[in-house]
């Protein structure tokens, strides 16, 4: 038989191999594009076609589905990329000092607060600036915060982040935190709690996730008591809320008090 | 052995080197994450070990040992030098260049992504490079099977293609087409984002795309075990090959229904259509069939040795076998070891029942029982049969290696069946911290110690094959005369045209690779909005 007689119907391997392999392939996509389809009862299909680009993997407009369920509380409107607010210039942090201070009341005169809020000096510009704009939309509520923002403007923002970021990050006077504990080190696999550490500096930074050293104990335990109630809710992928939900009265007391203490 | 001797014996070591160190890696893992070792608390180690320990025992300790062994056989099974002794040379320059490229920054903690890359994670590109070099220096042992295969048919027209010469070339077309998913995953959607020419990803698309390569590369390590299988074991134990036809029609089937199969490993995935996922299970379900085909004709080969051994009766054959030979130990444990993978292979590829282990620790048993076990195994048994006719030395450590194979063995069954059980038991896998004080999985600890030992029976049986390899090269020089292939019982004289050649089975892989994948992935492309953004390893955002 020479090279040319194999691609030919008079070759019976080439007959037989093509043959099997095409009724194999077309009995199983029978099966699988209109008969299994079918037989899903849940499925309301208008007709074989609807069954067979199912079965394909189309996005289909069925009139059960498509609708898509909005929350019923205000989400952030900040989309955050990891480049955002890199490179200030000298003069947006000039306006952010000046702007700041309004703020030196509670966040102290240069971002380190004795009032157990949160010290802003060196924090993340865009963690301060997400929650500025959260506090001025009302997606993060607070009586105090909320008629502060009333008239800043999104420049204005910007560079109140660019001026506190600035800000030399003071570390904490107080004893050093000894070992971690269980709960922030590791977190609960089974509970669905991540270690803070993944997101909030030790072992990874998420863009917008604050760095939490030497924040005010108080403070950290009423954010993560908020979060676990849905008080709060400005994480719009509800990853504090679920972390939050699932930690004890205790995790959120030990953990608050490592944070507060950590330099 | 004309002039490859030292060609197989470089990519035959660099391969073991690779293997001895993941091997430690692998055991690491599983003491660090087991009861017995408090938690390491930076899970990044975890996974720059997991990484390191993927990318070397999948890309490069295997394709290494088919490379060597395959130049091996292109001398020993055509009897010519191997044409393209330079251009091998070339192919493993860039293997090798290609690991230190891609290892360098997993070391380094700047691609901890895992050896399947997961999309939209992006590591240093450095890494993905080194992973391609290596498949590129793969394809030119690709390219110079079948010009040694082809100059050959060229010298003896009409003359059947020496089996071990038919099969490696199946494997490496294997390789070459199945390693193109990946390829195109890496050069098009990963290595773009990694050098920052891109921000976003299409992780759904890079899936269909590395399934395309995840499920087929399987069959590339298996090749050269099934090689071995076919054309070592029955000359070593004193039989003959029962049918060459039989085995030249599942090396087909391999290369034919082994590809158009990888998204039985995305059941779990949306972005891929119900039906096919089910044509995707009907075409897993034939891969067993060459399977099927070897147990038979492998088994068959064995009998005919018992027989001509003087065994009689309906299993009496089974005692006369020689057990003390390393070739016939390894074979059967490796047998047992196929069985038992392909069993649980069985439930992995059926979409109801994948759900139930989806993901879990059974997945992992499952892989290491097939690759690290049946397979494995057998490049262990290729290395020791082959080893006097690359070193000119005699390999006489026959306890040893009989103790090494049994270790090898018990080692892999004590590690992968705990794996299966706390897989069943619901335990995730790829994780890199288990909190055994939580009553919900506190009963699983003594599974997973279990898997601990046997990952140490593992470690000494490695440490045993390197003092077997090591004292070969240190033994007498000896003549190991002319290398002998397996003989068929009924050796062809004349084939058609279909067995002693690959043209009409490329066209039917292509042809169903084309019908299973081109519509997931022309799908994938068409659809707006499916791009998500990367998320960069080792640095911090």
């Amino acid at each position: 038989m020479t090279r040319d007689g194999i691609a030919s119907f008079r070759n019976p391997w080439f007959t037989a191999s093509v043959g099997i392999t095409a009724a194999i392939a077309l009995v199983a996509a029978i099966v699988g594009f209109v008969w299994l389809p079918l037989q899903h009862p849940g499925e309301r299909f208008k007709g074989v076609w609807d069954a067979i680009c199912s079965a394909a993997g189309l996005v289909r407009n069925t009139s059960s589905g498509g609708q898509i369920v909005g929350a019923d509380y205000l989400t952030t409107s900040v989309e955050i990329d990891p480049q955002m607010l890199e490179g200030a210039s000298a003069e947006s942090i000039g306006r952010g000092a000046t702007l700041a201070l309004r703020c030196t009341m509670c966040h102290g005169a240069r971002g380190l607060s004795q009032a157990d809020t949160p010290n802003l000096a060196g924090q993340y510009p865009v963690t301060i600036y997400k929650e500025l704009v959260d506090f001025k939309t009302g997606a993060r509520a607070s009586a105090v915060m909320a008629p502060v923002m009333a008239d800043l403007s999104d420049a204005d923002m910007r560079d109140l982040a660019a001026y506190f970021a600035y800000l030399p990050r003071v570390t904490s006077s107080g004893p050093a935190a000894g070992e971690p504990p269980r709960i922030v080190a590791s977190g609960a696999p089974l509970r669905g709690i991540a270690p803070c550490g993944a997101c909030h500096g030790e072992v990874d930074s998420k863009a917008s996730a604050a760095w939490l050293e030497g924040q005010p104990a108080i403070y950290l335990r009423t954010q993560l008591e908020a979060f676990s109630t849905g008080a709060r809710h400005n994480d719009i992928g509800e990853q504090m809320r679920n972390i939050a939900r699932q930690m004890t009265a205790a995790e959120i007391a030990v953990a608050s008090a490592f944070y507060a203490e950590r330099p | 052995m004309w002039n490859s001797k030292r060609l197989v014996l470089a990519h035959l070591w660099f391969a073991f080197a690779g293997f001895g160190a993941a091997l430690l890696l692998g055991e690491w893992q599983m003491f660090i994450r087991s009861p017995l070792h408090a938690w390491i608390s930076d899970p990044e180690w975890y996974y720059r070990s997991v990484t390191a320990h993927g990318t070397t025992m999948a890309y490069v300790f295997p394709t290494l040992v088919a490379m060597g062994f395959g130049y091996f056989v292109a001398e020993e099974a055509l009897k010519q030098p191997l044409v393209g002794l330079r251009w091998a040379w070339l192919g493993f320059a860039l293997v090798a260049i290609g690991t230190i490229a891609a290892i360098v920054p997993v070391a380094l903690g700047l691609a901890s992504v895992l050896y399947t890359f997961y999309p939209p994670l992006i590591g240093n590109p450095s890494y993905y490079i080194g992973v391609v070099l290596v498949v590129v220096g793969s394809w030119v042992w690709v390219a110079l099977m079948s010009i040694n295969m082809y100059r050959w048919k060229r010298d003896n027209p009409g003359a059947p293609v020496p089996f071990p010469m038919f099969a490696t070339v199946a494997g490496s077309y294997l390789w070459g087409w199945t390693a193109v998913g990946a390829a195109l995953e890496l050069l098009f959607q990963i290595i773009p984002v990694a050098l920052g020419w891109r921000s976003t990803i299409d992780a759904g698309l890079a899936r269909v795309f590395f399934s395309w390569t995840l499920h087929a590369i399987v069959y590339f390590w298996l090749m050269p075990s099934y090689i071995a299988y076919y054309t070592i074991v029955p000359r070593a134990i004193g039989g003959r090959l029962f049918s060459d036809t039989m085995g030249r029609i599942a090396f087909i089937l391999f290369l034919v229904v082994a590809m158009p199969i990888g998204i039985h490993h995305a059941f779990e995935d949306p972005q891929i259509g119900s039906g096919f996922k089910y044509l995707h299970s009907v075409f897993t379900a034939l891969v067993a069939l060459p399977t099927v085909l070897t147990v038979f004709t492998i088994c068959a080969s064995v009998e005919i040795a018992g027989r001509l051994r003087g065994g009689k009766g309906v299993l009496g054959w089974l005692a006369a076998l020689p057990w003390r030979n390393p070739v016939m130990l390894g074979a059967a444990l490796s047998f047992v070891m196929l069985g038992f993978g392909g069993a649980g292979g069985l439930i992995n590829m059926s979409y109801q029942l994948n759900a139930t282990v989806h993901n879990t620790q059974w997945i992992t048993g499952h892989f290491h029982l097939i690759f690290a076990g049946a397979i494995v195994i057998m490049y262990f048994v290729i290395a020791y049969d082959i080893w006097p006719h690359l070193t000119g030395r005699a390999l006489d450590s026959f306890r040893l290696m009989r103790a090494q194979l049994w270790t090898w063995f018990l080692g892999m069954i004590v590690l992968t069946f705990p794996w299966h059980w706390v897989g069943i038991l619901g335990m995730p896998r790829r994780m890199a911290f288990y909190d055994y004080t939580d009553p919900a999985i506190a009963a699983q600890a003594a599974s997973v110690t279990m898997s601990v030992v046997g990952g140490a029976i593992l470690v000494v049986s490695g440490v045993l094959f390197f003092i077997v390899l090591v004292h070969g090269m240190t033994t007498q020089r000896v003549q190991p005369g002319t290398y002998r292939f397996s003989v068929a019982v009924r050796p062809p004289r004349v084939l058609p045209a279909a067995l002693n050649g690959f043209g009409l089975w490329l066209g039917l892989m292509v042809a169903l690779t084309i019908v299973n994948y081109g519509f997931p992935i022309a799908h994938s492309l068409a659809t707006p909005g499916t791009a998500v953004p990367a998320v960069k390893v080792g640095e911090r955002w």
